[in-house]
């Protein structure tokens, strides 16, 4: 029968992985495709090592007319040797992405917000107000310290590492270029999520005994551990 | 020096227009010439509130498209001197209002009263983004449950973010936490968060705790506000808030269960 069959094949052949990834957006400015050719050709002819093979994602959301050739755009870049993977914006929904071989990506809450305290030099940019739910803080090439809480449904990221001397309820990421010696310290530890590097948990597999209390997260070749902040590397980890 | 109010939540149904009739016409009754606009186009309700729904000739809608002019709108209160209401339409939606024509008559009210409350409609779409967005101080009303108290921290960030004082970098709106259906016997039973645990989350400046009262609802079906039923728990709370509200003293009241003496016990059960 069908069902012992399919079990018996049950062995799993690949593995679902929550990552978040960087991907180089290409804000269009134009619905002109030939446009778009020659100046993507130039660009990519600049930094061919960086660019070529490149994911990106599509950004229509600077284009006030919604009337463009997805299809041909996206050749367009597939012939030039970029990877587009996603599209945002632009009214285009889940269908015509998929038409043009795209995934949708949804722009909701997306813009960070930018009248928060300056960055005090540039090692770090400090935010003395609380960073409320749908609020997103992301402190781009620095660390981030928070003097207050973060809220649950609130999201901070930051390059560097991250601070938050209120309680962190909400989301926190780390090294979202990818830098792997990036840390999270809070001194209450509730978020929803925290990441390194796009390694991440959610609260849901954080260990009741660290709730509520002082820790950091930190990244040790693919593990993530989440351990109270006075440790001297004490055995103390969660998923390693 | 006039002041445009807005009382805010995200969530519905959690007491705002309880709360603007209430303060509106406790700062008329302190002498402070108040108007109370009703930004909830489509499901107007402020009017019933007040007792005013049968006074009603034209509406904020119809004044921004040029049918009236604002005084043909405005409703004098019968009860409270220096009250008056502009009552929202309850057959357009909120498309009706337009960013210019909510500026120019909130300028207008300005110029005549000393408070405008702003009514807000739930939720954080456009007719909630038009109350907030003019406002020098805000009224944030939570009810002591987890989903009002974020709701509430979103309208909170959205007040330091999308306002007229934000985009202009002015000094950002004063922002006031205000907890309504406030029952001590369910917070002692772990049923409803304490008032501490919604400013632990919150950290907003507290200006008051409404309990919860069947004073609210004898009032809103007498078409009179309820801080006017001055024996009543919740008509005091909210008078207790109006003197904080124009920078008076009040210790917070009603937030401890009371202990029922022997015939509480006999009868109240
Ligand atoms: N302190 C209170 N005790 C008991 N009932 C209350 C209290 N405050 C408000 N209510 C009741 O709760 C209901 C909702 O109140 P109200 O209309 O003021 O909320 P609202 O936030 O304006 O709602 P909406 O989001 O629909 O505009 C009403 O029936 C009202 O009588
Ligand atoms: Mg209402």
């Amino acid at each position: 029968m069908a069902e012992t069959v399919s079990k018996r094949v049950a062995a799993p052949v690949f593995e679902l992985k929550g990552r978040m990834a960087t991907l180089t957006v290409v804000r269009l400015l134009t619905t002109d495709v030939s446009a778009f050719a020659g100046q993507l050709a130039e660009k990519i002819g600049e930094a061919p090592r960086l660019l070529r093979g490149a994911p990106m994602l599509l950004d229509l959301e600077a284009l006030s007319s919604a009337d463009i050739d997805l299809g041909a755009i996206t050749a367009v870049m597939r012939d030039l040797g970029a990877v587009p993977v996603a599209v945002r914006g632009g009214g285009v929904d889940a269908e015509r992405a998929a038409e043009a071989g795209l995934g949708l990506l949804t722009a909701d809450n997306e813009a960070p917000r930018r009248e928060e305290a300056p960055a005090c030099g540039a090692t770090a940019r400090v935010v003395e107000s609380p960073v409320r739910s749908g609020q997103q803080i992301y402190a781009r090439g620095s660390d981030l310290v928070v003097l207050g809480a973060v809220s649950p449904g609130a999201e901070v990221l930051a390059d560097g590492h991250i601070h938050v001397y209120g309680a962190l309820r909400g989301r926190a990421l780390a090294g979202v270029q990818g830098e792997p010696r990036a840390r999270i310290f809070c001194t209450a530890l509730e978020a929803e999520l925290v990441s390194v590097a796009g390694r991440y948990q959610v609260s849901d597999r954080i260990d009741e005994a660290l709730r509520g209390q002082p820790a950091q997260v930190r990244l040790d070749g693919e593990t993530l551990y989440i351990e109270p902040v006075c440790s001297y590397r004490t055995e103390y980890s969660l998923n390693g | 020096m006039s002041k445009i109010v807005v009382v805010t939540s995200g969530k519905g149904g959690v007491g705002k227009t309880t709360t603007a009739a209430a303060i509106a016409a406790g700062l008329a009754r302190e002498g402070q010439r108040t108007v109370v606009v009703d930004f909830d186009v489509g499901l107007r309700n402020l009017d019933l509130v007040l007792g005013c729904e049968r006074r009603v000739v034209y509406d904020f809608v119809n004044v921004i498209q040029g049918d009236a002019r604002l005084h043909q709108a405005l409703i004098k209160d019968k009860r409270v001197d220096g009250l008056a209401i502009l009552p929202a339409s309850q057959t357009r939606d909120k498309d009706a209002l337009t960013d210019e024509g909510v500026a120019q008559i909130l300028d207008a009210l300005r110029e005549e009263f000393d408070y405008v409350i702003c009514d807000s409609p739930a939720g954080i779409e456009r007719g909630a983004h038009l109350a907030s967005y003019h406002a020098d101080e805000a009224i944030v009303v939570a009810n002591p449950e987890v989903s009002s108290v974020r709701d509430s921290d979103r309208v909170l960030g959205l007040l330091a973010s999308r306002t007229r004082r934000a985009e202009l970098n002015e000094e950002p709106v004063k922002e006031h936490l205000l907890l309504s259906r406030y029952d001590p016997v369910r917070v002692e039973k772990g049923e409803m968060l304490s008032v501490d645990d919604v400013q632990e989350i919150l950290a907003v400046d507290l200006l008051g705790v409404i309990p919860e009262s069947q004073a609210v609802l004898n009032a809103s079906n007498a078409g009179m506000p309820v801080i006017l039923d001055e024996d009543s728990d919740a008509g005091q709370a909210y008078a207790d808030v109006v003197t904080r509200f124009l920078g008076g003293e009040r210790p917070h009241r009603f937030l401890a269960v009371e202990r029922k003496g022997i015939f509480g016990r006999m009868f109240g059960g």
